[in-house]
């Protein structure tokens, strides 16, 4: 199947990009990586009458770090995410996550900004930034928000994301030193969505863990923060944190794979994570 | 040069200009058409195999900046001012005859039909590996070809293929670096 | 062997090329990109045509508002079922030796009726695929809903309806088969086993999606059809009656075939259509299938439900199986080969490995609102096998015996061929016994039990599977053409020599990547002499190829390839003949060797052929008197000893189940197998790796998934999971070799033997592995969700 007819603009800088999808409203679409939405154009899913192409704006892309904050550019490749030095050495988290995104070819070309706005509840970037308490900085038409990763993601392909505003950067604060964190996905194939996934990060309280952040993604239809669980973890019940996540995920129930199933492995990546949390200072499972 | 180029101002079709596998090209596209469309029909490109269209099988896998990307999943616009190569060029520049003569000989291929992209891919894994110095196990090449579908072969031969360069490689760097 | 030359046997003849691993001449042009399938065929004035589909399951089509679309940039014309039946008639996919199968007359766009999600009822042609797109989305269509038949399992029921009145119901095709004393065997056994399997429907997935380029040169009266396709010459038959066109009008080419796998030997609706369209609209039209169009439309497969149960004596004998077969087809049965073949080849092949004597099966074959489903690679194979062999696993454990005992004591032995087996298949050599053998010593499998029982301590649970298998290959007449398909069983090879020395051979099989071409350059290269690069193999076109089948069924090298070797030489015969005349030497004290000819005694060159063609093609005035030489020869070649050429073979699977998650890793993966002659080592090796590999797929990953209401679920390429390099193991690949005395090459069949087995290997192991859990799963793909409600966890 071909794409729709649509036109196509490549703004060379954020204010005409903004004025762009001011100026054509809902039917604007801006374009980062375009792994999902060039994949929708395709298959006829979506029919905007403009693409709005964000990757000749300068300054969008990049990994930089101050005062605490590592701030990751919106137009950042996922493969440019994980292999960063700042990355890999203040957000393992992320590095960890990084291979678990499709494969090479879509690595090279997606964003994390696309990833993050388009908010699809089976990836990693969203859940990561919930585990990681990211702020998701928006810019609009004369106007700049900072969202916590928290208030960011409402629902399936929801966000808090305004007409005409796009990602411009997500924020990570440095985690302390005493951190820890597990990234766990079970997909059926190597780089498929995720059945269920769990970025988690945690710091050490003596032979347990305190301000536990538990971010599963694949099981309800945004990323989800399971805090009850979180608690039970903190109280040092692993069984107990399994067992709350029954009412803290609502899994779909599609026609592959039975939602109880999924729950199944969101419980079991549970008990694998708290173990790595537990037992060293993180790591994830080998890709 | 610049009011050839692929426009800010919003159009349905535009002209592009970029480096196609070593030469200077130029053509008019329509925002619609993805890449792997523009190569395969205004250059007669036709190593960009079509698969799926919706960048799962990886059959149209191509470079663009060095970087192995689905062509199917890029606008043909977005070429402008881009670097792309295809399994053409690849072939033309010699760049990947060792992996090549690798797959004919382990016979890492049946229909040819996934083999451009499976060669691309492959390409990027290796040029990663001899920066890092180091030699893909097989774990790793299964992992790196994870998002290219074959058919024909069950991967056990395109996997030996890609090691023996590889290893052919290492072994050539330690030569000279001896 | 009886393929004796010059006192030797092809093996070892000093140019033989059989036998060796010599890598695909024609395979260094796709390594290139280089290769030409159908879509990147250039031809001027060319239409794109883009088919509307049914979103419906079932539904009558009340109006077709087209004159919107017919206005759209772009577009050449918008056609509808009526328009297009002027030119192409409908067809029926039934055959005379299945008794009783019943379909219904489809035609090439829906008349009236739309009878699945995805049946093409209008077509739009434009000046590009985008363009017909556009318009296909401004036609106006309302349907009137008609209920489906989705479930398969009530297709028969009475309050069902019949999806085509005129057959009253929807049972297809019936066939019951009863052997022996099946009953009082079941009465007299020590112990009794029995098991539903469930078989997913899956599809083929050719990466080239199918693709058909139709151009009608009015002026010539030329219909020229580039079709990514298996069997060019059944296409010309088919297209010459059903658009009414002499033999000579209609040409078809086959260049490079992006897979195939049996999906691409079928008579497809859209693809008649196109071809009906060049004639139409008198210029050359294209349809390249998309992907999503392919899941919808490509011919689908399995979806076999079976409920079987086999008896044992107390030592361990199989004394009976006695199964019953359910498996729906969708709404027609698939012309020209019918889509009851599957059914009635799991009644042939189950427990063939086997010398019970007595066997009782039913297959019923039902029509329902989904996509046609119809011969794919291994057809009926992996339900046979799975059923036989999960059968013999749980008999073996009820009567606590080892997997490999229970096999080795009830196969047919070694030397007890000719003989038939209980569904009254003949076989002619097989080697059950040495392939166990050789298996167990390759995989080393004590040793692989002690791992086993030692990781389970540590909680780790691994399991090995066994599959013992049979597949068909090299059939004969017996398969189509007795049933009245023009389905050519014979093949036929050209052989030309020339000037320079080298050889150009056309063959009536043709090329899908297995390498067809290849072991045909051997084969010649053998036969007359001539070094192999100097042999160039002309395949796939109907106009330039002898008359033959083209490639399924296992058959390339068997068939085509004895054609090949019978007629290299009859030219190695006529080249000696016109040597000797000039040299003034008996032609039998002369070989062809390396491209010269060479006295038989001693190898000594008398003269090259380059030569010899000099002479020959440019000063044929000094040649002897009354000598003509031929220095092209064709020889065609079909089966007539048996109906079948049975294969044999058996596969191990060593898999780790992880209990909590239900997922399956798949460590490693064997296969021994006997398919004859071996022409090609690496050939040969690579059809059973991609063939395991396929069965993998329907093991653990593919299902087309419908919902009640006949609706398909998974459409793509991201929720139809297809085997990826990740998740497959290394597979170790050997062989047995039992010649078929009924060609001189000797040669079987291969494409099969790894898609047979594979599925009944892995399922077998990961029953192994749940074994300490009292866990069982019966249903394929073996799911998360399926191992976690096996072991109740779910």
């Amino acid at each position: 199947m071909k794409a729709p007819d649509f036109a196509y603009a490549r703004p060379a800088s954020l204010d005409a990009a903004l004025a762009l999808l001011a100026a054509h409203g809902e039917d604007a679409v801006p374009l980062a990586g375009g792994q999902s939405l060039v994949t929708a154009l395709n298959m006829r899913l979506s029919a905007p009458a403009l693409l709005v192409d964000l990757n000749a704006i300068p300054g969008l892309a990049g990994v930089t770090e101050a005062e605490g904050i590592v701030r990751i550019g919106a137009l950042t490749r996922h493969r440019d995410v994980g292999t960063a030095e700042t990355v890999r050495a203040r957000l393992p988290l992320l590095a960890a996550a990084m291979p678990h995104i499709a494969h090479p070819a879509i690595r090279n070309r997606g964003t994390i900004g696309g990833s993050v706005a388009l908010a699809d509840p089976a990836t990693e970037w969203p859940a990561c930034c919930l585990a990681g308490g990211a702020t998701i900085v928006l810019r609009g038409p004369g106007t700049e928000r900072r969202v916590a990763a928290e208030d960011f993601f409402l629902g399936l392909y929801t966000t808090a994301l305004e007409p005409g505003e796009i990602v411009t950067t997500v924020e990570f604060p440095v985690p302390e030193s005493d951190s820890v964190w597990a990234f766990e996905e079970l997909s059926r194939r190597h780089g498929d969505y995720a059945l269920a996934g769990l970025a988690a990060t945690a710091r050490r309280n003596g032979a347990g863990l305190r301000d536990v952040r538990l971010a599963f993604f694949g099981v309800a239809d945004r990323p989800v923060l399971a805090r009850g669980a979180a608690s039970a973890l903190e109280a040092g019940d692993v069984a107990g944190a399994q067992a709350a996540l029954a009412d803290e995920l609502d899994p779909p129930d599609d026609p592959a794979t039975r939602a109880a199933t999924r729950l199944q492995l969101a419980r079991v990546i549970l008990g694998r994570a708290a173990s790595r949390m537990l037992g060293r200072q993180g790591g994830s499972q080998d890709v | 040069m610049s009011e050839n180029r692929a426009s800010e101002n919003p159009d349905r079709e535009h002209a592009v200009a970029f480096t196609l596998n070593g030469e200077a090209v130029r053509a008019r596209v329509p925002a619609r058409m993805h890449l792997g469309d523009l190569l395969r029909g205004a250059f007669g490109l036709t190593g960009v195999h079509l698969g799926c269209e919706h960048g799962v099988c990886g059959a149209c896998t191509i470079l663009v900046d060095g970087r192995a990307v689905r062509a199917c999943l890029m606008l043909g616009v977005q070429a402008d001012g881009t670097r792309v190569e295809t399994v053409e060029g690849l072939t033309e520049s010699g760049r990947i005859r060792d992996l090549q003569d690798a797959f004919h000989t382990r016979n890492a291929l049946q229909c040819g039909y996934c083999t451009p992209g499976m060669l691309v891919t492959a390409a990027e894994l290796l040029a990663e590996g001899e920066e890092a110095g180091d030699v893909p196990s097989r774990d790793v090449i299964r992992a790196a070809i994870s998002g290219n579908y074959c058919r024909c072969t069950g991967y056990h031969a395109i996997v030996d293929a890609v090691a023996v360069t590889a290893q052919a490689r290492h072994a050539a760097r330690r030569e000279v670096a001896e | 062997m009886s393929a004796e030359m010059g006192g030797l046997t092809f093996l070892d003849r000093p140019n033989s090329y059989i036998g060796r691993s010599v890598p695909r001449p024609n395979a260094r042009r796709l390594l290139e990109g280089r290769g030409v399938y159908v879509d990147d065929v250039a031809v001027a004035r060319l239409g794109h045509v883009a088919y509307l589909r049914s979103p419906h399951a079932h539904a009558r089509i009340l109006s077709l508002e087209t004159a919107e679309a017919k206005a759209m940039p772009g577009v050449i014309a918008v056609v509808t079922g009526p328009e297009l039946a002027a030119i192409c008639t409908p067809w029926v996919g039934v055959l005379g030796h299945f008794k009783g199968l019943r379909s219904a007359p489809q035609h090439a766009l829906a008349i009236d009726r739309v009878t699945w999600v995805g049946e093409p009822f209008c077509a739009v042609v434009a000046r590009s695929r985008a363009e017909a797109e556009d318009a296909l989305a401004a036609i106006a269509v309302a349907f009137e809903p008609l209920p489906a038949v989705a479930d398969m399992e009530t297709a028969l029921d009475p309050d069902t309806p019949a999806i085509h009145a005129d057959l009253g119901d929807n049972l297809a095709f019936e066939r019951v088969l009863d052997v022996g004393e099946v009953d009082a065997a079941f009465r007299d056994a020590a112990v009794v086993v029995e098991e539903t399997f469930g078989f997913g429907r899956h599809t083929g997935v050719c990466l080239e999606p199918r693709a058909i380029l139709a151009d009608w040169a009015a002026a010539d009266g030329m219909l020229t059809v580039h079709h990514s396709f298996q069997a060019p010459h059944m296409m010309q038959d088919i297209l010459c009656k059903h658009l009414a066109l002499p033999e000579g009008a209609v040409r078809v080419i086959c260049k490079d075939v992006g897979g195939s796998f049996g999906i691409k030997v079928h008579i497809y609706p859209d693809e008649m259509a196109t071809c009906a369209l060049a004639l139409m609209l008198k210029r050359p039209v294209k349809f390249v299938a998309d992907r999503l169009e392919s899941f919808q439309s490509d011919i689908h497969a399995r979806d076999h439900r079976v409920s079987a149960r086999m008896a044992f004596s107390a030592e361990g004998d199989i004394l009976a199986i006695d199964m019953d077969d359910l498996t729906g087809i969708g709404p027609y049965s698939v012309y020209p080969r019918t889509s009851a073949v599957e059914a009635n080849q799991v009644v042939n092949l189950t427990g063939g490995p086997y010398k019970h004597q007595h066997y009782r099966a039913r297959a019923r074959v039902v029509l329902q609102n989904k996509a046609p489903t119809c011969q794919y690679r291994a057809v009926g194979h992996p339900i046979a096998t799975m059923v036989a062999e999960g059968l013999v696993d749980l008999g073996a454990e009820k009567l606590g015996l080892d997997p490999f005992g229970i096999r080795e004591r009830n196969v047919i032995p070694d030397d007890a061929y000719p003989c038939a087996g209980a569904s009254g298949i003949k076989l002619e050599k097989l080697s059950h016994q040495a392939a166990l053998a050789k298996l167990k010593q390759m995989m080393d499998y004590d040793a692989l039990r002690a791992e086993q029982a030692t990781l389970r301590e540590r909680g780790i649970h691994r399991g090995i599977g066994l599959a013992a298998f049979i597949e068909i290959t090299n059939p004969s007449a017996a398969f189509y053409g007795v049933g009245g398909a023009r389905i050519s069983s014979q093949d036929g090879c050209t052989i030309r020599l020339d000037p320079q020395g080298g050889i150009v051979a056309s063959v009536s099989v043709t090329e899908q990547g297995q390498g067809t071409e290849g072991i045909i350059a051997q084969i010649v290269a053998t036969a007359t002499g001539v070094p192999m690069d100097k042999v160039r193999v002309i395949s796939g076109d109907t106009q330039t190829t002898p008359y033959g089948g083209g490639t399924w069924a296992s058959r390339g090298a068997g068939i085509g390839g004895e054609a090949a070797w019978q007629a290299g030489k009859a030219l190695r015969a006529n080249v000696v003949a016109v040597a000797g005349a000039i040299l003034q030497a008996d032609p039998a004290s002369l070989d062809v060797r390396e491209g010269a000819v060479v006295d038989m005694q001693t190898g000594t060159e008398r003269m090259p052929l380059a030569e010899l063609g000099r002479i020959v093609y440019f000063r044929p005035d000094t040649l002897p008197p009354g000598v003509q030489p031929e220095f092209v020869a064709t020889r065609h070649y079909v089966p007539k000893d048996y109906p079948f050429a049975f294969t044999n073979g058996v596969q191990a699977s060593y898999v780790e189940v992880d209990v909590e998650t239900g997922f399956v890793r798949l460590l490693r993966h064997w296969c021994v197998e006997d398919c004859g002659t071996v022409l090609n080592p690496l050939l040969v090796d690579e059809q059973i790796r991609g063939g395991i590999v396929q069965g993998i797929g329907g093991a653990l990953f593919e299902h087309c998934l419908y919902d009640a209401q006949g609706q398909l679920l998974n459409g793509s390429m991201a929720d139809y999971l297809v085997p990826m390099a990740c998740e497959m193991p290394d597979i170790e690949v050997a062989h047995v070799v039992s010649a078929t005395a009924s060609s001189e090459l000797g040669a079987k069949g291969a494409g099969e033997a790894g898609t047979a087995g594979a599925p009944a290997a892995i399922v077998n192991a990961i029953n192994d592995a749940l074994r300490p859990h009292g866990a069982r799963v019966s249903r394929q793909p073996v799911t998360p969700d399926v191992v976690l409600e096996a072991l109740g966890l779910i």
